[in-house]
Order: C-alpha cells, then sequence, then structure tokens
C-alpha cells in the first residue's frame, strides 16, 4: 500500500511529436500530488504515462525511467496489465460500465484478479470501498440499479470506489471534477483528504484553487509555445508554489497573468 | 422501471401552453419529405401484404381434397397447412444453422478488424468482406454445388460414422452432399458480410472512455472487450444477427442449386431430399404451375413474410428488453 514514485528524465512521445520533455520528480507516499499547467503541457500525458495508459494510443512511447518503491514500470519484464493493477486511475470524465449495476462496477477491477469470489466476499468489498468512497449511504438501496443511473458525481465516486476496490498502491486522478459541479466536486475534494491516509494520490486539475486546497505538493507544467514539447517548471510544497514559487514563470501562472 | 404505486399523473395532463413557433420554409420541405418517404414505405408494406392476401386467397378457400386434385404437384391428400408446414420448418432450420456457423465468425473477424489488427490492414481486409456481399447469390450456389460439395463430403461423412448415434447427424450421408447442412453452410457464408459489417461498425464506436476504464483496472485486451466491448454492442449484433437471419431466410438460388428438396419435418443434417426452403420451392414450382398452384406458392409466400416479420419483431424485443442497462441512458 501507498508506494512512492520516481520519476527521472522522462521524455513522452506520439509517434515522433516530442509531447513532454526531461521531467524528473518524486511523489511521496501518503500524499497528495497536484499537477497544474496550461492546456497542452503534458500534465495528462505524463499521468498517463505513470500507469502505462499512455502506450494504449497507437505510436505512443516513453524514454526515461518510472519506479515504484524502486521497481522500473517500464522494465523489460514488466507488464503493463500488472502495472495498471497496482496503480488505479479516476478520469476526467465519470466512466461508470453501463451495462453493469453498482455493485458490479465496484467489483470490476476485482473479477479480473480473481475470478471465483465468495458473494459475502464482494459484499464486503462493495461495501468498504462504497464507505471509502463517501457513497455508501446514498447508494446501500439500490446496488443492483445501474451504475449509470447516478448523478455525475456520485458516478465519479463510484468509479473511484472501482479504483479503490482493489486496494492499489498509487491513485492516479486525471482533472476528476472538471465535469462536476461545486458540490459534487466538493464532496471529491473532501474524499481525496481522506484517501491520502492510505494511498498516494497524484491528481490533474485545471482549476488552481482546488491545487491548494486538496495537495501537499504541487508541480507546475509549461511550455514555450505550440509544438514545443512540456516541460516541468518546477514542483515544491503546496504553500510554497502558491505563495512563494521560485520561479517567474510559476508566479505568472499562479496569479492568473497568463493560462 | 415499472413504477405501480404512483399517484395517477397521467389522467391529468397539465392544460398545455401552445406557443406557435415560426414555421420556416426548410423546416417545412424537410418535415414533409421525411413524413413522405416514411409513409411511402408503410403504402409500399401494405401493398406487398394486400398483394399475398389477394392472391393467397383462393389457396386458403379451397377445400382441400379439390385442391390436392387440381394441383398435381400437390401430392395425394396433402392439405394446404400440410405443404407449408415442412417448408416453414425447413427454410427456418436452413436459416438458423446458417446463422450458429456465421455469428461466431463474423463477431470474430469483427473484433479482428476493430480491435486486434493494425489499421491499414484492417482497413483493406474490411473490404475483402464487403466484397464477399457483392457476390450474386447464383455464383454462391454455382460455388457451393461445384466446388464446396466433393470438399465436404468426406467431412459429412466422418460426422455420420463417428456422430451418428446423434440424431442431426444420423447417417447415411448423402454423395454428393445436397442436404440442408451444405445449404446451411452456403448461407452462412452469404450472411457474413452483414453481420461483420454491422458488428465491426458496432464495436468501432464503442466509447474510448469504457475502454480506458477497464484498461486502467488493469484488464489484458480479451478482458477489456468482455467488460467494454461486447456489452456494449449486444444489442447491435443481435440486430445484425437478425439482418443475416432475414436474408437467409429469403434466399433462394443458392438453397435450390444445392439442397435437393424434401418434405419432411426431418432434422437429419446430412441425408438429401429431406427438407425444402420457401424461396427456393416457389422458384422452382413456378415454372410448372398455373391458377391455384400459383395461389398455394403465394400463399408460402405470404407464411415467409410473416415469418420475416416475427423475426424482426423478436429482435427488436430482445434489443429493448435490458434497454435500461444498454448505456443509452
Amino acid at each position: 500500500m501507498a508506494k512512492r514514485l520516481d520519476i527521472s528524465d522522462l521524455n513522452i512521445y506520439y509517434s515522433d511529436f516530442l509531447a513532454v520533455e526531461g521531467v524528473t520528480m518524486a511523489i511521496e507516499p501518503r500524499s497528495v500530488t497536484a499537477f497544474i499547467g496550461p492546456s497542452g503541457c503534458g500534465k495528462s500525458t505524463v499521468i498517463r504515462s505513470l500507469n502505462r495508459m499512455h502506450e494504449v494510443i497507437p505510436g505512443a512511447r516513453i524514454e526515461g525511467r518510472i519506479a515504484l518503491d524502486g521497481e522500473d514500470l517500464y522494465g523489460r519484464e514488466v507488464d503493463p496489465v500488472r502495472v495498471r493493477r497496482q496503480i488505479g486511475m479516476v478520469f476526467q470524465r465519470p466512466n461508470p460500465f453501463p451495462t453493469m449495476s453498482i455493485h458490479a462496477n465496484v467489483i470490476a477491477g476485482m473479477r479480473l484478479n480473481n475470478k471465483r469470489m465468495s458473494k459475502a466476499a464482494a459484499d464486503e468489498v462493495v461495501e468498504r470501498s462504497l464507505r471509502g468512497a463517501n457513497l455508501w449511504n446514498e447508494v446501500k438501496d439500490r446496488l443492483n440499479r445501474p451504475g449509470s443511473s447516478l448523478s455525475g458525481g456520485q458516478q465519479q465516486r463510484l468509479c473511484i470506489a472501482r479504483a479503490i476496490a482493489v486496494q492499489p498502491d498509487v491513485l492516479l486522478m486525471d482533472e476528476p471534477c472538471s465535469a462536476l459541479d461545486p458540490i459534487s466536486t466538493l464532496a471529491i475534494e473532501d474524499l481525496i483528504g481522506e484517501l491520502k491516509q492510505e494511498y498516494t494520490i497524484v491528481i490533474v486539475t485545471h482549476n488552481m484553487q482546488q491545487a491548494a486546497r486538496v495537495s501537499d505538493q504541487t508541480a507546475f507544467f509549461n511550455l514555450a509555445g505550440v509544438g514545443q514539447p512540456g516541460k516541468l517548471i518546477e514542483m515544491d510544497a503546496t504553500e510554497k508554489i502558491f505563495s512563494n514559487p521560485s520561479k517567474k514563470a510559476t508566479e505568472d501562472y499562479i496569479s492568473g497573468r497568463f493560462g | 422501471m415499472t413504477t405501480t404505486g404512483e399517484p395517477a399523473t397521467s389522467t391529468t395532463p397539465p392544460a398545455k401552453q401552445r406557443t406557435r413557433t415560426p414555421q420556416r420554409p426548410g423546416d417545412i420541405v424537410f418535415s414533409f419529405s421525411a413524413k413522405a418517404a416514411g409513409v411511402l414505405i408503410l403504402i409500399i408494406l401494405a401493398a406487398v401484404a394486400a398483394f399475398l392476401v389477394a392472391q393467397a386467397w383462393p389457396a386458403i378457400q379451397t377445400d382441400s381434397t379439390e385442391l390436392s386434385e387440381r394441383v398435381h404437384w400437390l401430392g395425394q391428400g396433402r392439405t394446404l397447412l400440410g405443404y407449408v408446414g415442412p417448408l416453414v420448418f425447413g427454410t427456418v432450420l436452413a436459416a438458423l444453422i446458417a446463422l450458429l456457423i456465421a455469428t461466431p465468425v463474423a463477431i470474430g473477424v469483427a473484433l479482428f478488424i476493430s480491435h486486434y489488427a493494425p489499421r491499414r490492414l484492417a482497413t483493406s481486409f474490411g473490404y475483402v468482406i464487403d466484397l464477399l456481399a457483392a457476390i450474386p447469390s447464383v455464383v454462391y450456389g454455382l460455388w457451393g454445388a461445384l466446388w464446396l460439395m466433393p470438399k465436404l463430403f468426406p467431412a459429412f461423412q466422418w460426422l455420420a460414422d463417428n456422430l451418428g448415434f446423434i440424431p442431426l447427424f444420423a447417417g447415411p450421408a448423402g454423395d454428393p452432399p445436397r442436404t440442408i447442412l451444405t445449404a446451411g453452410i452456403v448461407l452462412a457464408v452469404m450472411i457474413l458480410p452483414i453481420i461483420t459489417a454491422v458488428s465491426r461498425e458496432v464495436f468501432l464506436q464503442t466509447p474510448t472512455l469504457h475502454e480506458e476504464a477497464s484498461l486502467a483496472l488493469g484488464a489484458t485486451r480479451w478482458e477489456m472487450i468482455r467488460m467494454a466491448v461486447l456489452p456494449f454492442a449486444r444489442s447491435g449484433v443481435i440486430s445484425a444477427a437478425m439482418l443475416g437471419l432475414g436474408r437467409a431466410l429469403g434466399e433462394t438460388m443458392a438453397v435450390a442449386m444445392v439442397l435437393s428438396p424434401g418434405l419432411a419435418y426431418s432434422i437429419f443434417l446430412l441425408q438429401p431430399g429431406q427438407q425444402q426452403n420457401i424461396a427456393a420451392n416457389i422458384a422452382l414450382k413456378f415454372p410448372e404451375s398455373s391458377g391455384l398452384g400459383v395461389n398455394v406458392l403465394i400463399f408460402t409466400g405470404l407464411v415467409l413474410f410473416l415469418i420475416t416479420l416475427l423475426v424482426n419483431m423478436l429482435a427488436r424485443w430482445i434489443v429493448s428488453r435490458r434497454a435500461e442497462f444498454s448505456g443509452a441512458n
């Protein structure tokens, strides 16, 4: 549970296009690390390379090293499927499986790992995960309804429940609140605060207030111009980034001078 | 969802305030032409049905002894229903064999094109499959009769020798195998392209969101297909199979050229001269029919029309049964 991620000299490509260049950073366990930066700076690309979802796109590849507690995620013998079972992900738009019930959605990941699970064990996992995602009280009476019958915010918490049901080492969140209203956003942010007791969390956000509210560390990405690769400008404790950043570009961005 | 205890709100609809939106000429023209097209198809359907009923009526009305006297190929003492029954059986049997063979293959091919093959190969492969649909059914009949049958005979003989204890495969295997199984195989090849093409389109429309959801949970390619693609595509694949079934039910030429006809309720797939399908029967019998004989054949056509209608309604029902979980909401 809760492992650290070390990224060194990461270059990420889409075919021949260098999208992100030279990222080196350490992501601490049991903390929230936020990626901020203008659109197209590569923050989503970086987070997708952390669980090898980047390479799902044809022609996409990386150079460099990403290690989970010292173990290279891109090693020759490493199966990307295993990596994704260790590192969970929540997407920009809620994506529960529409053909599955709420119950089946939560244990979808467990079903992949061990096909045979007693009903009692499954129910226990469902309750634990839904409680973990602050959704249990809202859905406990209708676990057999389709996941798509929930509101957007509930669907997103269902996706979080699905991701934590398999007890991953790291939880990645790619703009998890960008499709949600302020109240649902608040619910997710509270949840992130609770989840960091147990998980290493990386969150991409466009909302700087959100990064300031939920994260312990903040990484600022920027790009020199269209067609240029995105780069990590600086990474530091969140208070420092938002009060006294060491780079001029960071200060310009957080003070709203561009982006 | 069925709500039973709901107060009856539907009995007193609130008085609708009708605000007239201004009518634009483009809207009027388009709405008229769309409506006209819709009405036209209904008129054509009704006209076909009316023709079939009107032409079949003399055969329905005529007393069965008189009918068997006046229509020489009907056979001694056969009633109209006694004639059409085995034909319906043969039609459905041939179509089901075709569907059972073609659907799994078509799903496999469609998945290969949509999710496994490299993009360039997938495109050209798709064209080749579509080409199968462009081959006239006479050519399929020739292919089945001249090329396929000799190749099938050893396999059929093996089936009869080794699995003959199952009634379906009871011997002796006919040589040449002008049997319902051969016809079913030829039909399967003929309906493969339509099922493949529709399934492929549906598979390609699976939301990336759902595919990524399963991949991010650590699903392999096949698990991703099972979790995200197949459930999403389920109703589309059923529709595709029903389109194929419709074609197999109505296929005339290929069946007429391959199958040795018979009029038995027979499940012997390897013996010739057992079954016949309605469309091929009409084609073969029409040249030697006149008067009441034609009416009998048109009656069988009416029955085929009804079967096809039933199949389509069944497909609709299957598709709508779990609409709530279909992802359409």
